[in-house]
């Protein structure tokens, strides 16, 4: 699941409406209300987000175990090994290649399927649901079956081999291989998300729009791409979003995958956070990581908002 | 639902075509599932004679001996507690203060909106060893709370984002007239804003009790006794312990999604809806 949101991608964010809302002052227990409400969220926030955020920040400028106080300065050391170290590095180029698998397969993949279930054939509902079932699971028990299938000595690729009469093939263990089927298991469980925006999409357009392509005789191909795809713009900036803000954090499925391995070659930024970090305790590194991470996410976030939002 | 090209017979051909498709995808979605299930009930030596077929010699003691016992149990009950605690939290946090920013008008109240807001721009991945230091300085490790303060803190962007978009929608005139009968804030939330607003609570609700049901990072960092452990966390430990014993695991698997998936099949329309909508509206 995806923690974050799309608010950066799906509206102006806190513009006040015009004052037409606006409660007339002298209404009772203004202050009361205030002082009620609103702390409870204000504290937990700031405790649990942004002062962590904060200190991660300020952690990646020393080196340190997380006992006792922070004293070993190192300046940008941490990331300076980070950008030196051919795992972070591996790391990186996964989760970029995970946002292009996204792009270029899965919301194709999830598009397709869902200009087919959006029309009245028999059985739609069923496909919807069943397509949409991976999405609901665990990663972690998405994860675990998938490394039962795809394992060599009892999953079903080692059947599937023995039908077809080739060796048995242990993907997982393969440093060359691993990584694509690691990204095969990632559009498995979220093709079925991204098709139910499109649906959701595709049942708010305006049909007499169609209609009229329709009446002037446009092809299948030709309405789809110069009717729906258009107007299902602002859905596909949602889906793109959300492939690339779950891309850069995944991290569940991958470890009863692989772990990281074999040889590091499917670590994506947060599982090095976490076997380099956290299992290690090395406090300024794991922050350094997170420090990384965290400038990835808002220069896409506000990059995301300055491209697209002025067309909305 | 609305259908996009009923207008357009399709030929046999196209039916064809699209029936196939759509079934060996759904093969694809399926058969990992359903083989998880079967495996479940095969010996070893079935197993990897004959992974896809049924099982020759039903081993119904694969289940009953992971459902009779008590870490199954245990595992589920500590999800649960950790989601039931995070729903209520998230609910009754983000509920007030977004209506403070629906109705209540004060002094920065923009500049603390978008303050939460920077909540959704990143994950707690981020920010989890500062985390892990706070919550073990707080002398919350190896506790419920020290995994649930988070996930709520982290949730709390987009919930506040829902709930105070929901709250700003209601009539007009039902604000007019509670406050001409001098209703105050607190009673106007309590008696007007929250009874109208059940479609909401449903979706905040359901968006954060499956990310907790779900979640795996953070329990992992904040607990440290196997007896805390929800399922995602328990899941882990029992593979690693019966490693190749396959079929143990397949069960097991099995068991720990299976609530996930009747609660789907039950109440489909809502949990898409709400995940969909949760995300969209945001």
């Amino acid at each position: 699941m995806t923690n974050f949101s799309a608010t950066t991608a799906a509206g102006p964010v806190a513009e006040a409406r015009p004052s037409a809302r606006r409660k007339s002052p002298t209404v009772r227990g203004r202050l009361p209300v205030l002082v009620l409400f609103l702390p409870p969220a204000l504290l937990l926030f700031t405790i649990f987000v942004i002062l962590p955020m904060g200190e991660a920040a300020f952690y990646s400028l020393y080196r340190w175990d997380g006992y006792g106080l922070p004293t070993q300065f190192v300046g940008l050391r941490n990331f300076e090994v980070l950008f030196k170290n051919s795992a972070f590095l591996t790391a990186l180029k996964n989760n970029f290649l995970i946002i292009v698998v996204s792009l270029v397969f899965q919301i194709p993949l999830a598009l397709w399927l869902a200009t087919m279930l959006a029309t009245r054939i028999k059985g739609v509902v069923f496909f919807r649901l069943i397509f949409f079932l991976p999405y609901v699971l665990a990663d972690v028990a998405a994860g675990l079956i998938w490394r039962f299938v795809y394992d060599g000595d009892y999953g079903l690729f080692a059947a599937i081999a023995g039908l077809l009469g080739v060796e048995t093939p242990y993907v997982l263990a393969d440093k060359d291989l691993a990584i694509y089927a690691v990204l095969a298991v990632i559009v498995w469980k979220y093709f079925g998300f991204h098709m139910m925006l499109f649906i959701a999409g595709l049942q708010s357009l305006d049909r007499s729009v169609l209609e009229a392509a329709e009446i002037d005789g446009a092809t299948g191909w030709q309405k789809f791409r110069f009717v729906t795809l258009p107007l299902l713009s602002s859905t596909l900036r949602l889906s793109v979003f959300f492939a690339v803000v779950g891309s850069l954090q995944l991290f569940d499925m991958i470890m009863p995958l692989t772990g990281g391995g074999p040889f590091n070659s499917t670590q994506t930024m947060v599982t090095f956070l976490y076997n380099f970090g956290v299992t290690r305790m090395q406090v300024g590194l794991g922050s350094a990581v997170g420090v990384v991470l965290f400038v990835i996410c808002v220069t896409l976030a506000f990059s995301y908002k300055r491209i697209f939002m002025r067309h909305d | 639902m609305t259908e996009m090209s009923s207008s357009i017979r399709m030929s046999t051909g196209t039916k064809i075509y699209l029936y196939v498709s759509l079934i060996i995808i759904a093969a694809v979605v399926v058969v990992p599932l359903l083989t998880t299930a079967l495996g479940g009930f095969k010996t070893l030596g079935d197993l990897r004679t004959n992974p896809f077929g049924l099982p020759v010699d039903w081993q119904w003691s694969n289940y009953t001996d992971i459902l009779f016992g008590e870490r199954y149990w245990r595992q589920m009950m500590n999800s649960l507690i950790i989601a039931v605690l995070t729903v209520t939290l998230t609910i009754s946090v983000s509920a007030m203060a977004a209506f403070t920013f629906a109705h209540v008008r004060f002094f920065g109240s923009n500049f603390l909106l978008n303050y939460f807001l920077i909540g959704l721009m990143f994950p707690a991945a981020t920010a989890i060893l500062p985390l892990f230091i706070r919550i073990r300085d707080l002398g919350l490790l190896n506790t419920y709370w020290g995994v649930v303060l988070p996930q709520v803190a982290f949730g709390l962007g987009m919930s506040i984002l829902l709930f105070r978009n929901y709250f700003r929608n209601l009539p007009e005139e039902l604000f007019q007239a509670a406050f001409v009968d001098g209703c105050g804030y607190i009673r106007f939330f309590w008696h007007v804003s929250l009874p109208l607003s059940r479609p909401i609570i449903a979706t905040v609700g359901i968006v954060s009790f499956v990310s907790s049901w779900n979640s795996y990072i953070l329990p992992l960092i904040m607990l440290n006794s196997e007896t805390m452990y929800p399922w995602p966390l328990g899941i882990m430990v029992y593979r690693g312990e019966f490693g190749t014993e396959w079929q143990l695991v397949l069960a097991f698997i099995t068991v720990t999604i299976l609530p996930t998936i009747i609660v789907f099949f039950l109440a489909q329309k809502h949990i898409i809806a709400g995940l969909t909508a949760g995300a969209v509206k945001s």
